[in-house]
């Protein structure tokens, strides 16, 4: 009876007792500053959670979307801060938001070609680049931290729309798109039906390797947008740091929102809602003075309990 | 003799939906006991009950005179009670010996495991059996059958007074199912009994004693098999009376129109890497094209050639007149060709998916406006197969897992017959579905081959394609042997030809 109940709506009551918990502990909790971080925060693991969804809805997993935010983000200030950037800026500025995507889906056109054609697995294919991904990364940029001033590509990490983060507003627009490609499109029926019995799809004239190379490209897509805005934020890029262990938060947030492993379903909102729970979860310990570590540890239990309540349990 | 077993008035019901209303069950030791009824009937739920996979709502279950309820597999097994699945559960990269002592492993000096010990248990078991294998080997490097065997032996090594068959047969070929009987026999022998649910009947007439019949959650019947007839139990099953169904047939394939069109398919020569050596064949529009052969005789593998599954090596096809080597399944469906494979639950259905979903996997490109789904045609098309094949759903979003097999064949069949094939392609079309959902499959085939389909039609029954086929294609070997040609066609002379054909091989001898 619990265990139904916290499968139905556990996300929304770990939610709501998260917030309970710091507004009744945490100080300054109640504060617009306090949102602020969080939104803005919480958006990059969002934006790359949903890309691992799709990618968990077909019964893939992919390691290498912090590497990939990594590339995307080394690339960007590398551009604008050329020569040719500075002389055109313009140019320069629309460069820097397309070339570190275009690559981006690139890397995950490698990742899906390798799982769709050559039959790699996963976890394995995507491993390539989750290791040399960050490498190139770092070589681009002679592992220095590159730091720029340029407010026009800052907007996407500190603008405000309608006085909320930005990059807050754009999480939700990629998360009802991706919702709405689910839920309306072929390609949506598609992603679901190869995760759900990939033979039966194949059976049924549904072109199972070029839907599961798409769904890569997409994921590293997202994990790209997520890159810029990180660096974005900070007005700085540090191909070391960018996206570490943001494939954890990602896949935590997609389990923490109902993704079975085992593929078959893309609760998009579901991810949100899983980044909005891990971000919560480590703002709650560093605001209260506990360590990093620490804070690895409480995630792990939360993807443990999630696991547990996802399984199904006889009634 | 008091009773092993005695389930009384078991109800269950899942979210309001009755499964079991005041169902029973009887078995007393060393008895071998057949349990059969329709998709639906709810054998599968009685059993769960018993193994304490479900919960009963209400009634009692009383074992060796003592009332109790079941927590959970393991309490079934302490209570003597252990099931042999369609699926086995056995761990096949591990030993023969290992997979039956599992977890009970004989410990010797320092608690070690004694193998020793435990090879030579299982040996005897086995050997009492009539089952002389290296028990050292890994499971997996034997036969589906003997794998069985080796989960009936785990079985009695746990002191078993219960073993519980689920389709024991299914994927067993006819010698593998005589051991089978052997060791069912052998059980009983010693006391043990055995609960048997199967869709073949002949089966419960060669090693059943008493046979308890469900239909719609209720047990209906229990009956000596000795002293019923086959026709007596589908009656029972189906609780209509056994002269009408006489009178009927025994199948819904026969007696259609036979006028046949032009040419619509032609294959010659076929061969694949998987086994297919030199199959031949041709279907006209409205006529049925049966194969017919034994188990890995080439009748999927061909299927799976002219749908484009498995890549030509040899051998070329011909479609509506023109040359046709499809290379992708997509091929076929847009030409109008559509596939029913033989595993349902393996390459059929998408079990998280809904009904809806899945009835229209195949037709997706053509609900498609601008990359969307055009979910108002969606559901009118689902709805008129519903309503056409008389698919029984709760709502078309229903899961189709939750759907008995006999009803998630019709939305398979369904899914292919909304592409509006001209040719069709059924792989064991009426496996694992109870008799009256095998009518209806039946009837809806007729029908579509009677509009101008062309059919082939791949069965291991063979009342199915005696009755059905227009010509039959016999298979051996990856290699169309021989045809027949209705009417004339029986069962002995198909038998025959199945069996004349193994008599004559087909290559030279080597010497020659």
């Amino acid at each position: 009876m619990m265990l139904t109940l916290a499968r139905k709506h556990g996300g929304l009551m770990a939610l709501a007792i998260l917030i309970i918990f710091n507004i009744l502990v945490t100080p300054n909790f109640l504060q617009l500053q306090t949102l602020f971080v969080n939104i803005s925060q919480v958006a990059t693991i969002a934006i790359v959670a949903i890309g691992i969804t799709l990618v968990i809805a077909t019964g893939g997993i992919d390691l290498s979307v912090g590497a990939v935010m990594a590339l995307a983000g080394a690339i960007a200030p590398l551009i604008f801060l050329s020569e040719f950037g500075q002389s055109y800026p313009v140019i320069g500025l629309i460069l820097a938001f397309t070339v570190p995507l275009i690559v981006a889906v690139v890397c995950g056109a490698f990742n899906g070609l390798l799982i769709s054609q050559l039959k790699i697995q996963p976890i394995i294919a995507t491993l390539i680049l989750f290791i040399s991904g960050r490498g190139i990364a770092q070589v681009l940029t002679n592992g220095n931290l590159q730091t720029f001033s340029n407010p026009y590509f800052s907007y996407i990490g500190t603008g405000k729309v309608l006085g909320l983060p930005f990059q807050g507003w754009l999480a939700i627009i990629l998360a009802i798109i991706v919702y709405l490609m689910m839920t309306r499109t072929v390609f949506g029926r598609q992603i679901l039906a190869v995760g759900g019995n990939e033979t039966a799809a194949q059976l049924s004239g549904i072109p199972v390797r070029r839907v599961k190379t798409r769904v890569y490209m997409i994921c590293a897509f997202l994990a790209g947008i997520a890159g810029l805005v990180v660096v974005a934020i900070n007005s700085a890029s540090d191909a070391a740091k960018n996206g570490n262990l943001m494939e954890l938060d990602a896949i935590a947030a997609a389990v923490v929102g109902g993704t079975l492993l085992q593929g078959g379903k893309a609760p998009i909102f579901g991810a949100i809602l899983g980044a909005v729970i891990i971000q919560l979860v480590k703002y709650t310990l560093l605001a209260n003075g506990i360590e990093d570590e620490v804070a690895l540890i409480a995630k792990a239990l939360i993807i443990v309990l999630a696991v547990y309540i996802q399984n199904p349990h006889k009634g | 003799m008091h009773p092993l077993i005695q389930m009384n008035r078991i109800t269950k019901s899942f979210s309001g939906v009755i499964a079991l209303n005041e169902a029973a069950l009887e078995i007393t030791p060393g008895e071998v006991h057949a349990l059969i009824g329709q998709n639906g009937a709810g054998k599968s739920t009685l059993i769960k009950i018993l193994t304490g996979v479900y919960t009963k709502d209400g009634g009692d279950v009383t074992i060796d005179n003592q009332q109790l309820t079941i927590t959970g597999p393991r309490d079934a097994q302490k209570h003597g009670i252990a099931t042999i699945y369609q699926e086995l559960n056995l761990v096949p990269l591990r030993t023969v010996t290992e997979n039956i002592v599992l977890g009970y492993e004989p410990r010797g000096f320092g608690g070690l495991i004694d193998w020793k010990a435990a090879h030579k248990k299982s040996r005897e078991i086995l050997n009492s059996f009539g089952l002389n294998i290296d028990v050292t080997q890994a499971l997996g490097s034997y036969s589906t059958a003997i794998q069985q065997l080796v989960a009936i032996a785990r079985a009695v090594s746990l002191n078993a007074k219960l073993v519980i068959m689920d389709e024991p047969t299914s994927s067993l070929d006819d010698k593998e199912v005589d051991m089978l009987f052997g060791v069912v026999r052998s059980l009983k022998a010693t006391g043990v009994s055995v609960l048997y649910v199967s869709h073949f009947l002949d089966e419960l007439f060669a090693i059943c004693d008493r046979v308890t019949i469900m239909r719609d959650g209720q047990t209906v019947d229990v009956k000596t098999i000795a002293e019923s007839t086959k026709l007596e139990l589908i009656a029972s099953m189906l609780g209509r009376d056994a002269a009408e169904i006489e009178a009927a047939g025994s199948t819904e394939l026969g007696g259609g129109e036979n006028t046949l069109g032009e040419v619509l398919f032609e294959a010659e020569n076929l061969s694949t890497s998987q086994h297919l050596h030199a199959s031949s064949l041709s279907v006209r529009r409205g006529e049925i094209v049966g194969l017919g052969g034994l188990l890995g005789s080439g009748r999927t593998e061909t299927g799976r050639a002219i749908f484009g599954m498995d890549r030509l090596k040899h051998g070329n096809m011909t479609f509506k007149g023109a040359a046709f080597n499809p290379t992708k399944a997509r091929d076929s469906i847009n030409l109008g060709i559509g596939f029913l494979t033989e595993d349902r639950k393996i390459e059929g259905i998408i079990p998280d998916m809904s009904v809806r979903e899945n009835l229209t996997l195949a037709i997706l490109p053509s609900l498609t406006v601008n990359g969307q789904i055009d979910r108002k045609k969606e559901k009118e098309i689902v709805q008129y197969y519903v309503d056409a094949l008389g698919i029984k759903i709760a709502h078309m979003d229903q899961p189709i897992k939750e759907l008995s097999g006999g009803n998630q064949q019709k939305v398979l069949l369904a899914r292919w017959l909304a592409i509006k094939p001209d040719f069709l392609i059924l792989d064991e079309p009426t496996r694992g579905v109870d008799v009256g959902a095998k009518f209806e499959i039946q009837a809806i085939i007729r029908e579509y081959v009677d509009s101008g389909g062309g059919l082939l039609l791949i069965s291991s029954e063979f009342d199915e394609l005696v009755e059905g086929a227009d010509r039959i294609v016999v298979m051996q070997d990856g290699k169309s042997v021989t045809e027949l040609k209705n009417p004339g066609i029986t069962e002995q002379t198909l038998v025959k030809a199945i069996a004349h054909s193994h008599d004559t091989p087909q290559t030279a001898p080597e010497a020659a």
